[in-house]
């Protein structure tokens, strides 16, 4: 429920006005919500940013995540290339 | 006691008979972020439950969820977050081991000091995630916080589900 609850806190911030990108782990749920852009990450639940106490994994995720916020055709939903 | 396979066998029943299309996101809003991310503000949002040591932590025990958000004060020590997300739908402990796993405030101290992103929000938003019935969460929480971050200034906001 995680994913469809970022989701839907994404929307509502984009409706103000500011500009989001999210973290999916599950594909499934966030192509039916459609939050304006959502990175995609094969991890399992619990697991958003790959491993803990593992910055250089979790900063390529964030840059991944973050280079969406240049993508104005949304939704945008990518699948993070490792 | 059930194992992590089987519960997430159970969750994963329960998400395919669950009504997502109900909530679909329609239209898709659209931002534009109008300033380079290294001139931006930035505030995180996370739906892990986390939340500070003097806080009071969140009800696991309402029926369609505890919709209610806890604010992160940006100076807050990281790893003195208390995990208090009670699903046993995923591993936990991952954000056990580093809340930056699904909080990356430290991550995003260091691109601040890289000069990849201009500063961070005084305050971030910490929600728990599993909220079967999102109605208060759609009409009130998520517009509050939506409010409090546009009054702040802030650019860009960067979610985390669990």
């Amino acid at each position: 429920m995680c994913v469809q609850t970022v989701g839907l806190i994404q929307a509502a911030i984009e409706r103000n006005g500011i500009t989001t990108v999210s973290i999916s782990l599950l594909h499934e749920v966030t192509d039916v919500l459609r939050p304006p852009r959502a990175l995609f990450v094969p991890y399992k639940l619990g697991f958003p940013l790959g491993e803990p106490n593992n910055p250089a994994l979790q900063h390529r995720i964030i840059a991944a995540a973050l280079s969406l916020l240049a993508r104005n055709d949304v939704p945008v939903i990518e699948d993070f290339q490792g | 006691m059930a194992t992590y396979r089987e519960i997430v066998l159970k969750y994963r029943l329960f998400m395919k008979a669950y009504p997502f299309a109900r909530y679909a996101i329609n239209p898709v809003p659209c931002a534009k972020l109008e300033k380079p991310l290294n001139t931006a503000r930035v505030a995180l949002v996370t739906t892990a439950g986390l939340h500070t040591p003097e806080q009071a932590g969140f009800d696991s025990f309402l029926k369609n969820g505890d919709a209610s958000f806890r604010e992160i004060p940006n100076t807050v020590t990281t790893s003195a977050l208390i995990e208090a997300h009670k699903s046993n739908s995923f591993d936990h402990s991952g954000v056990q081991a580093d809340r930056n796993l699904a909080f990356p405030l430290d991550r995003f101290r260091e691109l601040v000091a890289r000069g990849a992103i201009g500063c961070l929000n005084h305050r971030h938003f910490s929600f728990m995630g599993s909220i079967l019935k999102p109605k208060r969460l759609i009409e009130e929480a998520a517009p509050q916080v939506a409010e409090r971050l546009r009054a702040d200034g802030v650019d860009v906001v960067f979610l985390t589900p669990v």
